[in-house]
């Protein structure tokens, strides 16, 4: 298939993994965070690890955006839900949410009506066609999935539509990755950038990571060779003493961003003061709300949500996976207790969660490709 | 919260990290990396790789209330809802090794004289609840009856007689009713079956979703075989009789929801005679299973799962036509997890590979068959897949519900 079938071709990959082994220097280790949850699928479903030398760790980040949505704000979307004047619509991916009272899932086999769309757009066309019910798109995600939210909301101004609303729980990626360098537990060797985020909000943000705390960030596509060929870039990076952000997916990412999308954000939507991220607990000016001009479309003035904090599951740790502190196996319910089909976290949920890539995929005997297998060695 | 969080919070940016770690120094867990620097990485991965082999064959339990979507996908729930409730419920020898069709032994007429002390027989049944009821390539009707052939086939039997049972919402079209009759009518004759006792019921508007379809079939086995996929054995083959998840994209196609348009109709078909072909040539076939819900993944769990073997694929082996491969693509859905409904999955004995192969091959249903993966030793119960890229991942069985209502 074009345009696919490019972007994983074994040999290019083999020639990659020798020209990275090359790079490692004996006796040094490296650890790269890849922040965006995408990659972590693309680098479990495709066997990526199978082309990296012992010496380079993959560290999954946070950029998981189901995984970072705190049991309170599921628990606050099941209340708006079970109101009978609503129709509560979510991505898929969310469905299988566990809050504390059970998942989108359970409440939907109990006769909720919720009902999984592909698009905030399938939401204005339920909403259309229940104009005596009030339609909520529970929105989550970082700014990838921003923009189309805020696009659904002006179309549906422009429309006049007034039994829409969005339940917002949209948050942004920098302050995470900013948490994770100043987390004193964690040393990382440089940063595997989003690529989808960076679609909107482009590659000046990531300056600072270079600048001020000197790591490099190469921002990658989501195809198996885009992901190795930016930790070869790391690599170079790292061998000739560099930190500087590079573009590697700038077949989509433009440097400064997508202005357009980045305006329609800024029309309805404003950063919150602080957020909580599941696992990670609050972190400030990490998220966003709809904006006083569309408070007829935000669910959380028209409707009175709980908002009461839920702490996560004692034994759940997915605060750990999600820093990269843990890897998902060494969380001590992993695989047992907290499988794909009942999540204890969120981090098991997702297809893009660490922990569920690794159960899915990565759960075996690994053996590294002959070109990986020697790095290191003189 | 309150608001003094609130203040703490836009305060220290990284408060956050203090507690998780103060929580994180609280649990006492052995595999703390800042706890005690016992096993090696990789011995430590081990043992929870174990632990959680061990935790995967416990017996099942269905932990939900009530039933939910992902109960019906074919993948990890049905099978917990099938052993944890069915299987506990009407425990039996001929139910247990759980194929597609119960092999049945009767006193065969004529008895010892004819040099047949018993006949062999198989039952199976299946429930079509597709939605749409027509879409490109087929609809419910003849889905309902090359369905159930196909079970009564792969289990090595002649399909003989069928049932039909059809549930029916007020309000359905009769017109629509006589198409899926007329269908089932062909799609018998197509087979070699009869349709030959059925039952009706009608429930409220509202209560079904226009027509529900039960069929049940009877095959006799003639030949000397024994099929299962606990035969399957390290150095197997594993072959698929044509390209797959065909039909699952149709009908996910079909709703119209996606707004994606491609050219691609289901494979609903009769195998009875693919098969035929195939156990003439190769007697010594293990196993074989038709590919419908769950796919081609779901299978290959099978087979690892009962034969308690590894299982190792070849993604650039397993045919995939290009549109379903783009649709897929685009939705984010593994065609190993689609269903097909003309397709079979078979073990043979490695060196009877090839010779399966041409057999298939020499069938319209099987010009492209393909030997997809091996069976092996190492790493029991788990399949492996080696990716076009070049790595090795894990298949493992669907969890959740991506297509519903797909048969």
């Amino acid at each position: 298939m074009r345009f696919v079938d490019e972007f994983r071709d074994a040999d290019k990959a083999h020639a990659l993994a020798a020209k990275i082994a090359a790079l490692c220097e004996p006796g040094r280790s490296y650890k790269f965070m890849e922040v965006c949850g995408g990659h972590t699928h693309t680098i479990y479903k495709h066997g990526l690890e199978d082309y990296l030398p012992e010496a380079i760790t993959l560290v999954h980040g946070p950029g998981c955006p189901v995984c970072v949505i705190p049991m309170g704000r599921v628990d606050d979307a099941m209340h708006l839900a079970a109101r009978p004047d609503v129709i509560m619509t979510s991505f898929g991916d969310m469905m299988r949410v566990p809050g504390s009272q059970g998942s989108f899932f359970d409440a939907k086999a109990s006769g909720t009506d919720i009902r999984m769309v592909y698009s905030p757009l399938d939401s204005l066309k339920i909403a259309r066609q229940n104009p005596d019910r009030q339609v909520v798109f529970m929105a989550i995600g970082f700014e990838t999935t921003a923009p189309s939210t805020a696009m659904t909301m002006l179309r549906a101004a422009a429309e006049g539509l007034s039994n829409f609303s969005v339940f917002c729980n949209h948050v942004t990626i920098i302050p995470a990755i900013k948490a994770i360098l100043d987390s004193p537990d964690l040393r990382l060797d440089g940063f595997i950038g989003p690529g989808h985020v960076s679609t909107v909000i482009g590659c000046r943000p990531y300056e600072f990571i270079a600048r001020d705390y000197r790591k490099p960030v190469v921002v990658a596509g989501f195809e198996p060779l885009d992901i190795l060929q930016s930790i070869y870039l790391l690599m170079l990076q790292l061998s000739a003493g560099r930190s500087e952000v590079e573009n590697q997916y700038s077949r989509v990412v433009p440097w400064d961003g997508n202005v357009v999308a980045l305006k329609a954000i800024g029309e309805t939507m404003e950063l919150r003061p602080y957020f909580e991220w599941r696992g990670l607990g609050f972190i400030s000016h990490s998220a966003l709300r709809v904006r006083e001009k569309y408070a007829a479309m935000d669910a959380e003035r028209l409707f009175s949500v709980p908002g009461v904090r839920v702490a996560d599951p004692k034994a759940c740790q997915c605060g750990e996976v999600l820093k990269g502190v843990l890897k998902p196996w060494e969380c001590k319910v992993f695989g047992t207790a907290c499988t794909p089909e009942t999540p204890i976290g969120t981090c098991m949920v997702s297809p893009e969660g660490a922990c569920a890539a690794y159960y899915n995929y990565g759960r075996m005997n690994r053996s590294r490709v002959p070109e990986a297998a020697r790095a290191g060695q003189s | 919260m309150t608001t003094d969080q609130a203040g703490e919070a836009g305060q220290v940016s990284s408060g956050w990290i203090a507690d998780a770690l103060r929580e994180h120094d609280h649990s006492q867990r052995p595999e703390n990396p800042g706890g005690r620097p016992a096993l090696p990485v990789t011995d430590r991965e081990q043992q929870v790789l174990d632990r959680i082999d061990r935790a995967r064959r416990r017996r099942p339990r269905v932990r939900e209330e009530r039933i939910t979507m992902s109960h019906g996908a074919g993948g990890k729930a049905t099978q917990t809802l099938i052993k944890a409730v069915f299987l506990d419920a009407f425990r039996n020898p001929l139910l247990e090794p759980l194929e597609d069709a119960a092999e049945l032994r009767v006193p065969a007429s004529g008895g010892v004289a004819d040099g047949l002390a018993e006949a062999r027989l198989t039952l199976t049944t299946d429930s079509y609840v597709v939605s749409p009821l027509f879409f490109p390539g087929g609809d419910i009707g003849d889905l309902a009856v090359n369905g159930t052939v196909n079970d009564l086939s792969v289990s090595g039997a002649t399909p003989m007689y069928l049932t039909a049972g059809f549930i029916l919402e007020e309000g359905f079209p009769v017109a629509d009713l006589t198409r899926v009759a007329a269908s089932m009518r062909d799609a018998a004759a197509a087979a070699g079956v009869c349709i030959v006792t059925g039952d009706t019921k009608v429930v409220q508007r509202g209560k079904a979703d226009g027509c529900y379809i039960n069929t049940a079939g009877v095959g006799v086995i003639t030949r000397d075989i024994s099929l299962g996929v606990a035969h399957a054995q390290p150095g197997d083959a594993i072959i698929v009789s044509g390209p797959i998840g065909d039909h699952g994209v149709t009908i996910m196609l079909a709703r119209g929801e996606l707004d994606i348009e491609a050219d691609v109709v289901s494979d609903t078909a009769p195998l009875n005679g693919l098969i035929a072909g195939l156990l003439d040539a190769v007697p010594d076939v293990r196993a074989m299973r038709d590919a419908t819900r769950g796919g081609v993944a779901t299978i290959l769990n099978e087979i690892a799962r009962a034969a308690d073997v590894g299982v190792l694929a070849s993604e650039n082996d397993i045919p995939v036509r290009p549109e379903v491969r783009g649709a897929c693509e685009l939705l984010g859905i593994d065609p190993m997890y689609v269903a097909c409904e003309g397709r079979l999955v078979a073990v043979v004995p490695g060196n009877s590979a090839e010779l399966a192969v041409q057999a298939l091959r020499a069938h319209p249903l099987g010009a492209q068959a393909a030997i997809i993966g091996s069976v092996v030793a190492d790493q029991p119960g788990i399949v492996r897949l080696k990716t076009a890229f070049g790595g090795t991942r894990i298949v493992d069985l669907l969890v959740g519900d991506p297509l519903p209502r797909i048969c």
